[in-house]
């Protein structure tokens, strides 16, 4: 039993199960899934499905932060991405030709590679800090996706594109296998080779791994290629589900999502020791606190206090010191509880 | 052989009863007993590993006990952090001086004291405060100057008055003498003494045994996290005391005398030959080679230019002059990562801030060098498995478990962890900076009997260190350092400490004139 309590997911996992209680404890239709013309309808559905993006992102991003560093530029890399692939598509004339949307994905994707490379070189060549080498490209990166579409909202009609985020195999989401897959690819890398453990220890203590023959520059180069090239698919996913490039809007502060959803699965922004199963739970749980909020009717204007007011309950359960606190508060409430018969027992 | 009288814990100051402290994987203390009286200096003994520092840190509240009692001044306590301890009186100055040495003097002495006047601090009694605490203890400095400005011993002194100001009652005091000269630690011994006569209970963990025998009055003996005793100094000798810390006689040390007079051949092809290496304004150009089976020591005082010489050898910094030659062929070595392609491991002297990765466990540390060389194509499972087992065994690690985390080991085994991680990777030379720093005497003639053997199987060394005997007694020649420039070379077998401490001081000022 304590061996369950002590694994680094079983309070990630409580949270995620806590949330979605209180959800069908207020509605019991939250966990219902129905089944039309063969495809699985229902909020956990929606669920797998809207994730896909911050997965994503959320993968990248534990990569970076697993070696001390951030990427706050993601979300404008997924508008660069979004940016890119429309365009190409709309100007080909020819939305439906899968030559062209492969062009159209296989450049936009390649878009996020590059701006992930430049924030590499910046962190990992030039040595400036995390924060502030991806904060340029935070900034620059939704200039340069106006650039592309010209300062429009640029919009397609393109069947194909269009099943990527809303389309259906056998019964589930197509976003949700993209996530699936990118889970698996960034796992297998990642255990599967010895890549995570010199991540890992690059994130623990980058001089002790140089003097280790860790080649840490490589490896912080290629955190952030990562996340920039998972950016560039997300971006894509984004745009196919509302079939627009809005340079503006686009993955906005989705940045924060995905920090959030690491730092949830328990991974620790000082670097380090990570885990990818962690940030699934973590994605998951941002995203039915998001479904949550829709669910409960939170009106709009409150839904930031009220997504603020969960995230700080969260962050203090999974708080090993709050809950030590709380662990001596009850003990101490405990232990003066029973005195008060044995004082009357003495008076008596 | 004493044992502790019934007075020693009726009396006592601080009581520590049955403490029990668990780690993930290690089980750091079982049922120790510590009793402390006012007016003594303590002396707390044991291997590395043997639980001290655990046992400090739950004395200082830094850990949480999962049994036992502690009893100060005859009151039970639990201590929830250092606060709570500091509250009963239970100061502590650590082996790396926390303090902040970008403050002044007085501010590192008063912090958290400061005298105020009408809501705002009033420097200049807090300062005149602050003098007085340090003339208490007999050091004379201006408290505006900047800490970071003083030597170590300084620096460990006036950590000593930050924590009398508190007025404590209680005194920890953790390898306080391990980067002291002589004459320091004279200063810090008749601070010492002071403050017995004042009532203070000293409680003293050092590594130099002459140093216990010269202060202390009682000492507790822990061995493998648990208690072996308590003694009075008096009725022990060294070879007694060494005895209780190892649970062995200590006759390996003395085996190992006949390695620096074994000849090694010096006609083949040099495995490292440095050719006017050095650094500007770091360390100027020096030679020095090394033969196959060699061990060459480098001697020199700390700030000689020993591990800057070791670290250009290393590819760990950039040589600017010069030439290097492994093997016979020229090679740049322009990070860690090609020496290491060349057969060049250097265990760096900073062990902690440049060697262990904390988070990972013992395996995987133990593996890093390997696996940094393969790069991303991980070892199997099993090989990894018998490497690990095979050096753990080796080396003794203790406790040999491959999955505990690595920063829960005490220094010496960290330190053999880290020989383990590099000569996994067989290296042609091993660079060794101050390898057996800080560790005790069971573990450092551990990791001197390997070297030994190592070297006799035909592995070059450099091996540096602070104490003489050891470099005399492992190399067989010996390149002397001083003010960053190398100033002669002496084969070891016609040398003793003092020649080379004479060596030192006449040719490095011959030098200079």
């Amino acid at each position: 039993m304590s061996a369950v309590v002590k694994h680094r997911l079983f309070w990630p996992l409580v949270v995620l199960l806590a949330l979605i209680l209180l959800n069908t404890v207020s509605r019991p239709s939250f966990v219902s899934i129905t089944v039309h013309d063969g495809r699985l309808y229902g909020s956990l559905i929606d669920v797998l499905r809207n994730s896909a993006p911050l997965m994503l992102v959320a993968l990248g991003m534990t990569l970076v932060i697993a070696t001390r560093g951030i990427d706050l530029s993601v979300g404008a890399i997924m508008a660069v991405s979004g940016a890119v692939a429309l365009t190409i598509i709309q100007d080909s004339g020819d939305a439906a030709n899968p030559a062209v949307l492969a062009v159209a994905i296989g450049t936009a994707v390649g878009a996020g590679l590059v701006c992930g490379l430049w924030n590499g070189f910046l962190v990992a060549v030039l040595g400036i800090q995390p924060i502030i080498a991806t904060l340029v490209l935070m900034l620059a990166g939704r200039g340069i996706a106006l650039l592309i579409t010209g300062g429009f909202i640029t919009t397609i009609n393109s069947d194909p594109y269009k099943f990527m985020a809303q389309g259906y195999v056998l019964g589930l989401p197509f976003a949700f296998y993209v996530s699936l897959a990118a889970i698996a690819v960034v796992a297998l890398v990642e255990r599967r080779t010895a890549l995570g453990m010199l991540t890992e220890a690059v994130g623990i203590n980058p001089e002790a791994s140089r003097l280790a023959g860790v080649r840490a520059r490589g490896i912080i180069w290629g955190a952030y290629a990562a996340s920039g090239l998972l950016a560039g698919f997300a971006g894509i996913l984004y745009s196919s589900n509302i079939m627009a490039a809005d340079a503006n809007a686009a993955g906005l502060y989705i940045e924060l999502d995905a920090i959030l959803a690491v730092v949830l699965g328990g991974t620790s922004l000082a670097g380090g020791t990570f885990s990818i199963a962690g940030t699934v739970v973590g994605v998951f749980t941002i995203q039915t606190l998001k479904s949550t909020i829709t669910f409960l009717g939170v009106p709009p204007a409150v839904t930031p206090v009220f997504m603020a007011a969960v995230v700080v309950v969260v962050v203090l359960v999974q708080s090993r010191r709050f809950r030590r606190w709380v662990g001596l508060l009850a003990a101490s409430l405990r232990a003066r509880s029973p005195r008060r018969p044995d004082r009357a027992e003495v008076a008596s | 052989m004493s044992h502790p009288d019934a007075e020693a814990t009726s009396d006592a100051l601080v009581a520590m009863r049955g403490i029990t402290i668990q780690f993930p994987g290690v089980k750091a203390l079982d049922d120790v007993d510590l009793h402390l009286r006012a007016g003594e200096v303590h002396a707390l003994m044991g291997e590395n590993g043997a639980g001290k520092s655990t046992l400090i840190k739950a004395l200082t509240g830094e850990y949480a006990v999962d049994a036992g009692t502690i009893t100060v001044a005859g009151e039970p306590r639990v201590f929830h952090g250092t606060a709570d301890a500091q509250g009963a009186g239970v100061s502590t100055v650590y082996q790396e001086v926390n303090l902040c040495s970008n403050l002044s003097v007085g501010e590192n002495v008063m912090l958290g004291h400061e005298l105020r006047r009408g809501g705002r601090i009033d420097w200049r009694t807090t300062h005149r405060a602050a003098t007085q605490h340090l003339e208490n203890l007999g050091v004379a400095i201006d408290t505006r100057t900047a800490l970071g400005t003083h030597s170590i011993a300084v620096q460990q002194l006036v950590a000593i008055s930050r924590a009398m100001v508190t007025d404590a009652k209680v005194l920890v005091l953790d390898e306080p003498t391990s980067s002291l000269d002589r004459g320091e630690v004279e200063q810090l011994f008749a601070v010492m003494r002071d403050l017995r006569a004042r009532g203070v209970a000293i409680l003293f963990v050092s590594h130099f045994l002459d140093q216990v025998f010269e202060i202390a009055d009682r000492c507790t003996v822990l061995r493998n996290g648990r208690l072996v005793g308590e003694h009075a100094v008096a009725s022990l000798t060294p070879g007694s005391l060494v005895q209780l810390m190892l649970g062995r006689e200590l006759d390996t040390l003395e085996a190992l005398s006949s390695v620096a007079d074994r000849h090694v051949d010096r006609s083949g092809t040099p495995v490292l030959r440095a050719t006017g290496t050095g650094r500007k304004g770091v360390i100027e150009p020096t030679d020095v080679d090394v033969y196959p089976g060699e061990v060459v020591g480098i001697a020199g005082l700390l700030g000689s230019g020993r591990t800057e010489l070791a670290r250009l050898l290393a590819g760990a910094d950039h040589a600017d002059s010069g030439q290097i030659e492994v093997k016979g062929k020229a090679a740049r070595l322009a990070n860690p990562r090609s020496a290491i392609d060349h057969g060049i491991a250097y265990s760096s002297e900073d062990r902690r801030a440049e060697g262990i990765l904390g988070d990972l466990t013992v395996a995987e540390n133990i593996v890093l060098g390997i696996q940094a060389r393969r790069g991303w194509r991980k070892l199997r499972k099993s090989e990894q498995d018998a490497v690990v087992a095979e050096y753990i065994a080796a080396l003794g690690v203790r406790p040999a478990s491959p999955n505990a985390l690595i920063r829960n080991l005490s220094g010496g085994n960290q330190q053999k962890v880290l020989l383990a991680r590099w000569l996994a990777t067989a290296p042609a030379l091993l660079i060794l900076d101050e390898p057996t720093r800080g560790i005790d005497v069971g573990a450092k003639a551990d990791i001197q009997r390997k070297v030994a053997e190592l070297s006799e199987r035909g592995l070059s060394v450099v091996f540096i260190s602070s104490e003489l005997e050891e470099v005399l007694r492992l190399s067989q020649r010996i390149v002397v350092m001083r003010d960053r420039r190398k100033i002669g070379e002496l084969a070891s077998h016609d040398v003793d400490v003092d020649a080379v401490i004479d060596f030192i001081a006449h040719e490095g000022q011959e030098g200079a004139a």
